[in-house]
């Protein structure tokens, strides 16, 4: 397997938005290596002929009739969280 | 070791609700050096304590599970609760709503009185991945309780309470049940509700349940099992009943899972747990041989990439914007969410976004993803024909007893404590972790038993028979 590098992680990262430090980059790249290496054994399993299985007991796509359905939680209860808040609405730095 | 027929006789006989509740908050604060809880909810269960006494005064009945209390891990949303998933990102967050299982166990009168320790968003198999501190293991507290449920084993373990609810996506009930000497079911996926539970990986995380009794994991079970309109991927079916004097056991055929028993590997003790247990079934009746499902060998691998993949998608929403932690100094939204992620979640999970990020990234997802979810079929389908001739499995919940705290420093030493249980989670299969000896250093080890899909009932029959055949 290719070495992983500080490059990669900090291409993951992005993906991930997670702002990491230079000495987190550097510690991950590390420990993604072994780990990714340790998971590439998958690479000697013969899968020909399968399919790959995403759900286990065979549901799928489980619907209920398209009504509303009131579960008790109100504006307030969903906004208590919110970091920041403003007229009931929650707030965000400017993105324009 | 106290039951849940332990507290049902002390209200027969007069002690109030509010009697037992206040004894097992005394309880939580005589075992606080062991860090089995995050949260004590005190208030609300002395009140709900007060309204079950106000019921029985009338005559009223209080329910299968009256007056019991418990305690949840936190990732389970409860009312006038805070819920952390054992991480820093979600310190203050208060619960908008409940959880099924906690409104179930409510209406069935039990009482919530802590939410439990656990490795943050599940991401551990010892707790020392909480934000909140490590749990100490009940028979040494040089040892960790194991995880990531470690607070809720604990619990029971230290008789503060006679059960508790877990998560089990890899092995985070079975796992510290065993190392802490105590009984730790994993249901059939799509058994349990998961509305209102913290998620991890959507394709395995499951709802466990935790007693000292496979009669009270049972009577838990049967009252938290069950379709649920708020998670779509519950089971239709429920069956009549999960107790284990409903469901004799008749003669079974039972392997001995061979991956599993290499001396190289596992603790000796361990394996001769699993032979004595393997023993004492041949004994009652049962027969056992050994089976092997070769693609258990690289069952951690398989899980090393689902897991990871589906928790850098379920930890996406953490973004310092709609709830949880929020980065103070960011300008930008870009900013915020980069700053909020990065000082709200810990190493562990930070390790395991970057994982699944990067085994799901364009160029690679082919190679470890959907690789991953394809040797899952295989393992499923090997699952599937060894059921077709057995109807359990017997083997070792881990490879060995509660290590020390420090012990397991690098990830991934650590994953290789999941080797024996991340099976029959990518299968969907129901696992028991049962009770079993303890070792040289007088630590508990637990054998685990695997069935077919809902087969959760048998299990507990099992379970319950060599409990008897002590």
């Amino acid at each position: 397997m290719t070495k992983i590098t500080v490059d990669d992680v900090r291409k993951a990262a992005a993906l991930a938005k997670i702002a990491v430090t230079d000495a987190e980059a550097e510690k991950l790249a590390t420990e993604l290596h072994s780990i990714l290496g340790y998971v590439r054994q998958l690479d000697a399993v013969d899968t020909t002929g399968l399919e790959p299985t995403y759900q286990v007991t065979g549901l799928t796509n489980v619907t209920r009739a398209d009504e509303l359905i009131d579960y008790g939680t109100n504006r307030e209860d969903l906004l208590k969280n919110a970091p920041r808040e403003r007229d009931g609405q929650i707030e965000v730095p400017k993105v324009l | 070791m106290i039951t849940i027929a332990d507290i049902q006789k002390r209200i027969k006989s007069g002690e109030t609700v509010r009697g037992i509740v206040e004894d097992a908050l005394s309880k939580v604060e005589a075992s606080a050096d062991y860090n089995v809880l995050i949260s004590v909810v005190r208030e609300p269960a002395l009140k709900r304590a007060d309204q079950l006494d106000a019921k029985l005064k009338k005559g009223e009945d209080i329910g299968v599970l009256g007056g019991v209390p418990y305690v949840a891990k936190d990732i389970f949303l409860a009312h006038d609760t805070i819920a952390t998933a054992g991480s820093n990102i979600l310190k203050n967050f208060d619960s908008p709503y409940q959880a099924t299982c906690v409104n179930r166990l409510e209406a069935a009168g039990a009482i919530l009185i802590g939410k439990a320790n656990n490795d943050a968003f599940g991401n551990g198999s010892s707790t020392e991945n909480s934000d909140f501190g490590v749990t100490k293991n009940p028979y040494d507290k040089s040892r960790v309780a194991g995880g990531s449920s470690g607070g809720s084993t604990a619990a029971v373990a230290l008789d503060i309470v006679p059960f508790s609810i877990g998560g089990d996506t890899g092995g985070s009930c079975r796992q510290p049940a065993s190392y802490c000497g105590v009984l730790g079911l994993k249901p059939t996926y799509g058994r349990v509700s998961r509305y209102g539970v913290i998620a991890y990986t959507s394709s395995l995380d499951t709802v466990g349940t935790i007693a000292n009794a496979a009669d009270d994991a049972a009577l838990v079970f049967g009252v938290i099992a069950g379709q649920d309109d708020r998670d779509s991927t519950t089971l239709q079916d429920k069956p009549a009943s999960f107790m284990p004097a409903d469901n004799p056991t008749k003669p079974l055929k039972i392997g001995i899972v061979k991956e599993h028993m290499r001396s190289d590997a596992v603790q000796p003790e361990v394996l001769a747990a699993v032979n004595l247990q393997a023993k004492k079934l041949k004994h009652a009746g049962h027969t056992v041989q050994e089976v092997s499902l070769p693609t258990l060998d690289v069952s951690l691998a398989t899980y090393y990439i689902v897991a990871p993949a589906e928790l850098s998608s379920n930890l996406m929403r953490y973004d310092g914007v709609k709830f949880g932690y929020s980065a103070k100094d960011a300008k930008t939204l870009e900013e915020l969410y980069g700053l909020s992620r990065d000082q709200g979640f810990n190493a562990e999970n930070k390790r395991r976004i970057l994982i699944g990020t990067y085994v799901l990234s364009s160029g690679y997802i082919d190679a470890y993803y959907r690789k991953a979810q394809t040797v899952r079929t295989k393992l499923i389908n090997e699952y599937a024909e060894v059921f077709k001739n057995y109807d359990v499995l017997i083997g070792p919940v881990a490879p060995t007893t509660a290590f020390k705290i420090g012990e397991n420093s690098d990830p991934l030493q650590m994953y290789l404590q999941d080797l024996m249980t991340v099976g029959p989670s990518l299968a969907g299969l129901p696992a028991i972790s049962v009770p079993s000896g303890f070792d040289n250093n007088k630590l508990p080890i637990g054998v685990q038993l695997v069935g077919a899909q809902r087969s959760d009932a048998l299990l507990l029959s099992l379970a319950k028979q060599l409990e008897d055949s002590k």
